[in-house]
């Protein structure tokens, strides 16, 4: 991947970033009678952080679910790649979740597993890689970014749930994902583990021009990521900007977000 | 959650069996595609046999002294008493082994494969390792699977084992019957058709404990309770299904065997 976005080159530029990658398009999703998306537009573009905010229950984790087809869609459109997720068989999606990394609220670590085995798990059994060398050599990077090298051998039940979180983020960006869906990726975190994940968030996006949904409640972790921001609310987005467009913002929701941001 | 008591009990059954079949199958198609997960498999086996020898072992050996002493009294009373060895391995190796074995797998074996991949579950980690595009089937569900159909069989035999030498022991109590008489009577007691029949089906009860608790605990709910149901609901249903299939195997051997 690393060098697909090398050769893609500086004049390409303009156009790798305005690559739709993800478009959603009027997607709902109900539980029984609980409606909880309703009308759900969205479009991530190639190399772009988006920042998703909302009230707890209003339907993020939902939504991302939804894009690597852990949830089906009850109507709408979800393209991902330009190909329509529910209509995928389970090898197309199978491929299409190899491009994705999902980073999930709670980590979501194998518990019977050590950290290195966390991480190898998914060089080994997804990307198929062989040498151990290499192996060895990109689980100790990617324990390195998120500053956990130490607990390397350790059980998942033996971290703090910190580190487990980070050690869930670690497994996710180990594969070099195209696109990288965060659930909360800094709660829990003191602030500054938080402020390092959020720059490693940064970091990511600019080296390996992922593309990321990032759904958090830590403004600090959006005013540094976010190439664009999105508000949920009741299942629909009611506003869309950058940081400071919607620091501005007159609307009561937006506006309770921002109330602590000077 | 209003809606899903509105769905009828027969209905939901149904869906039940339905989802097994897809479950049945699933498997049986991962068996053969992609790699095969040995180290976790030979882990497994470990684990599921290795761990269940001792509880096994012990039951076993109660189970055949106890069978002596109740026996011996009726036998006696019939001037039976030297039919003892015949009467407790035609039984134990025959009916009583293999089921009592099986259930006390399915307490121990069922309900852990249901914990452990309900809490898996619950923790989102089933979901984890599906969107990674890695299998959850083919790395929890086959091993665990064939790991019990192996494992059972063999905790079976040597629970025969153990039992028919605690017979061994308890007859000893009050008779005095050298080891190598007792040896000669059991074996010489034991036809192929007392012990083939019963070292099939304890095949299907391994497949069965493996298969029900799998099933539960990938299929169980989100919540911590859910781990608890899945665990508990894997034992019942596992031991019920042990009934069921020595039921059939009982009528398809004396078709087959005793005439
Ligand atoms: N698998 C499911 N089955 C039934 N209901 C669900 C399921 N997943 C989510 N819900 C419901 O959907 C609603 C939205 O859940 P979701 O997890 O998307 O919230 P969220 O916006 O991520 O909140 P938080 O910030 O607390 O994580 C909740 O009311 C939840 O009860
Ligand atoms: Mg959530």
């Amino acid at each position: 991947m690393a060098e697909e976005t090398v050769k893609t080159g500086e004049k390409n530029k303009a156009k790798t970033g305005n690559e739709v990658v993800i478009a959603i398009k009027g997607l709902k999703k109900s539980f029984g009678k609980k409606h909880v998306l309703k009308d759900i537009n969205l479009e991530v573009k190639r190399s772009e952080n988006v920042v998703v905010l909302g009230r707890s229950g209003t339907g993020k984790s939902v939504t991302i679910q939804c894009i690597v087809g852990l949830l089906r869609p009850d109507g709408g459109s979800l393209k991902v790649f330009g190909d329509e997720v529910a209509e995928m068989s389970d090898k197309e999606l199978k491929q299409l979740r190899i491009k994705i990394g999902f980073l999930f609220q709670s980590g979501a670590l194998y518990d019977s597993m050590t950290v290195r085995e966390n991480l190898e798990f998914p060089l080994t059994r997804v990307l198929k890689l062989k040498d151990q060398g290499e192996i060895d050599k990109r689980v100790e990077d990617a324990l390195t970014s998120v500053g956990l090298l130490e607990a390397i051998d350790k059980l998942p039940s033996d971290l703090s749930g910190g580190m487990r979180k980070r050690a869930g983020l670690a497994r996710t960006i180990i594969v070099n994902p195209e696109i990288i869906l965060y659930d909360e990726p800094t709660t829990g975190l003191d602030p500054i583990t938080s402020r390092e994940i959020s720059d490693l968030i940064l970091s990511i996006q600019k080296k390996y021009k992922t593309s990321s949904i990032i759904i958090t409640h830590d403004m600090e972790c959006a005013r540094i990521a976010a190439d664009r921001m999105l508000i949920m609310d009741d299942g629909v987005f009611i506003a869309e900007g950058t940081f400071e467009g919607l620091h501005k913002s007159k609307n009561k929701t937006v506006e309770a977000f921002f109330k602590d941001i000077l | 959650m209003a809606e899903e008591i509105a769905i009828p009990g027969w209905k939901k059954w149904l869906e039940g069996i339905g989802d097994q079949v897809e479950f049945f199958f699933k498997f049986f198609r991962n068996i053969f595609t992609g790699g095969f997960e040995w180290s976790e498999f030979v882990r497994q086996c470990y684990e599921i046999g290795y761990r269940s020898m001792m509880l096994v072992g012990i039951t076993s050996f109660i189970m055949g002294v106890v069978l002596i002493v109740q026996l011996r009294p009726t036998l006696v009373a019939f001037g039976a008493a030297s039919m003892l060895p015949k009467t407790l391995s035609v039984s134990f190796i025959r009916e009583i082994g293999p089921v009592i074995i099986a259930i006390i797998c399915a307490g121990k074996i069922a309900s852990s494969i249901g914990a452990e991949l309900g809490s898996m579950k619950v923790t989102e980690q089933l979901d984890a390792m599906e969107v990674s595009g890695a299998n959850p089937l083919q790395y929890l569900v086959v091993t665990r699977i064939l790991a019990t159909t192996i494992m059972v069989p063999i905790l079976s035999v040597i629970g025969d084992l153990i039992g028919l030498f605690g017979g061994f022991l308890a007859l000893n109590l009050r008779d005095n019957m050298s080891f190598s008489l007792y040896f000669t009577k059991v074996v010489g007691s034991i036809d192929f058709s007392d012990f083939l029949p019963a070292f099939v089906k304890t095949i299907f009860f391994g497949f069965a404990i493996g298969f029900v608790g799998c099933y539960k605990g990938f299929h169980s709910n989100k919540g911590t309770e859910s781990v608890g149901i899945a665990a508990n609901s894997a034992v019942v249903t596992a031991s019920l299904w042990i009934f069921v299939i020595d039921a059939i195997a009982v009528q398809v051997t004396s078709l087959l065997f005793y005439k």
